[in-house]
């Protein structure tokens, strides 16, 4: 099932943190569109005939329970699973009118296109400096003034530069675990990408960071479209405009995140968002 | 004994008695264990104590300034040792040279290229049967391949004899060391956008550098020490000589060739330099000690 535009909206704030306000009443056109997208790992099907947009400059949260074919997808839209032979995707992964499960895709050019932050803080073992100019220096030959500059507003962006900016050329190893989080958010932004892919990003940390990075969340959108797998639902109330729900490698039901967590549509969902299994 | 309460329900012990048994036979095969462990260390330290203690004991005595600055001499003449130093050191870091970036690229290789395949695997294999090669068979096989052929005993021979103990040892720890490196972070570095080849050489080299390098001294201490492999190969020189294509000096021959000769001062340098190599070889496995303590 596809997604259309969302009719109602309801304010009753589905996660209680915040009140959920009009924002998600529309949805924006697809940036990424998947059509009866299917994966094999071997010869396990661990996502069946997926049909899901990823809504331009939005958030689309994928919440089900473990092994429900989430993160695969996750890794199915920047090739992540490129890297290891046995599996496998067909169907269709639509963006800027190319398939980009199609073997003959560049898939470094793709990896810069759409960027992936993962479960566990990645430090790469270097400096913080370096771990930004990393990814960059792949892509772009930047001079050194415009390298610096580029490194300042990914820290910035990513609500990093206060703690880094007297710290940017020591190890990045040293940084608390939140601060290595959104390290790898900036490294992440620093290649201007389009869309950004995040992986439970916030289930190895404490509240207080996964505050910071749910505001990170809220605050990136305006230039990135964003997919973020979470096993927590009140982060996906609380930072998705859109919710897709998936169980056994099928996705159940998407919509607006307000619909999703009060008026669901289906009963798996229901049971789903209301903790009765899972 | 302990029947009575093993299949019971979890709780205070019922049987008093059976449980205080229970702990006496517990205790009394603890303190067996921990003597006999303790003592068998004790047995392996007497024998490095015993070694370390003859060897300084009759190897100070000629410890002098002439040992670094003279060559070897003909007995009698008040010789040093200059010529067997100068050339053990230049066959070990050119051995080394030679052997560590043929065993990166193997390591590099098995770790990251070749996981499962029959070709690496067998490669595997042979580099493990080379590990624990008798090493003077090493020394034949360079014997057959480098010097035989060119007509004589030679410097470079004893270089590569000593190269291809090296190569066994890196191959491994950069086997190792490479495979400790958790999936999610090469994972990090491809979804950026990274080329394979640049995932291993800026990344997983970095993340392994201090085991590799560990690996790598670990090597060199092995071949500094080494005397099979330079017996067919640089033969030993009681001459200064620096040509690589002549025979060339080292400790262990020349050890070798002083320590059963008849001359009291050929002995006595024997044992000065069996001293030198010893606390040489020391000096770098402390070293490759504080290098991986420091990686963690």
């Amino acid at each position: 099932m596809s997604i259309t535009a969302a009719s109602g909206e309801s304010s009753t704030g589905a996660a209680g943190m915040r009140p959920v306000t009009g924002r998600a009443s529309a949805m924006n056109p697809a940036r990424i569109a998947m059509r009866n997208l299917d994966f094999f790992y071997g010869d396990h099907r661990a996502l069946k005939a997926i049909d899901l947009d990823l809504p331009d400059r939005q958030v689309t949260g994928m919440i089900g329970p473990s092994g429900c074919g989430k993160s695969t997808l996750l890794r199915v839209l920047n090739r992540m699973y490129d890297l290891y032979p046995g599996q496998r995707a067909t169907g269709e992964v639509m963006m800027d009118g190319a398939n980009i499960i199609d073997p003959k895709v560049d898939v470094n050019a793709l990896r810069a296109r759409i960027g992936m932050v993962f479960q566990k803080p990645t430090p790469f073992p270097m400096t913080i400096y370096e771990n930004i100019a990393f990814g960059v220096k792949l892509h772009e030959r930047l001079s050194k003034s415009a390298m610096d500059e580029r490194v300042e507003w990914s820290l910035a962006r990513a609500a990093l530069l206060d703690e880094a900016k007297d710290r940017l050329h020591m190890s990045a190893m040293g940084l608390s675990g939140g601060q290595q989080q959104r390290l790898c958010i900036a490294r992440t932004i620093a290649v201007r990408p389009e869309v950004i892919l995040l992986d439970e990003p916030t289930s190895a940390l404490d509240p207080i960071s996964t505050l910071k990075i749910e505001e990170l969340i809220d605050e990136l959108k305006t230039d990135f479209t964003i997919a973020i797998v979470t096993h927590n639902m009140q982060q996906a109330a609380r930072c998705a405009d859109q919710v897709a729900f998936f169980y056994l490698g099928e996705m159940v039901e998407c919509g607006p995140a307000a619909q999703i967590f009060t008026a669901p549509k289906q009963k798996r969902t229901q049971e789903y968002v209301t903790g009765r299994f899972g | 004994m302990s029947a009575t309460t093993a299949g019971s329900v979890p709780g205070p012990a019922k049987n008093l008695r059976a449980s205080r048994a229970l702990g006496r036979r517990r205790y009394l095969v603890n303190t067996i264990a921990k003597a006999l462990s303790t003592l068998a260390t004790f047995i392996g330290l007497a024998f490095l104590a015993s070694i370390l203690f003859t060897l300084v004991s009759r190897g100070i005595g000629g410890l002098s300034l002439t040992v670094f600055t003279t060559s070897t001499l003909p007995p009698g003449s008040n010789g040093g040792l200059l010529n067997a130093i100068i050339g053990s050191l230049i066959q070990t870091v050119l051995g080394a040279a030679i052997g560590t970036p043929i065993g990166l690229m193997v390591g590099t290789y098995l770790s990251e290229y070749g996981q499962g395949s029959v070709v690496a695997n067998a490669v595997r294999f042979v580099s493990d049967v080379l590990l624990s090669a008798p090493s003077i068979l090493i020394g034949l096989f360079i014997y057959q391949l480098a010097v035989a052929p060119f007509g004589g005993f030679s410097g470079i021979a004893g270089c590569l004899a000593l190269a291809v103990l090296v190569i066994p040892i890196v191959v491994r720890t950069t086997e190792d060391m490479l495979r400790l490196i958790p999936v999610t972070l090469r994972e990090a570095v491809v979804g950026l956008g990274a080329p394979k080849w640049k995932m291993i050489v800026l990344v997983c080299y970095r993340a392994a550098r201090q085991g590799i390098a560990t690996g790598i001294l670990l090597a060199v201490a092995r071949i500094a020490g080494e005397t099979a492999p330079l017996l067919f190969t640089s033969l030993g020189n009681l001459n200064w000589s620096l040509s690589l294509d002549k025979p060339m000096a080292s400790l262990p021959v020349t050890i070798y060739q002083y320590a059963g000769s008849a001359f009291d001062d050929w002995v006595q340098l024997a044992w000065v330099g069996a001293l030198l190599i010893t606390f040489g070889v020391l000096a770098i496995n402390i070293a490759a000690r504080l290098l991986l303590r420091g990686a963690k």
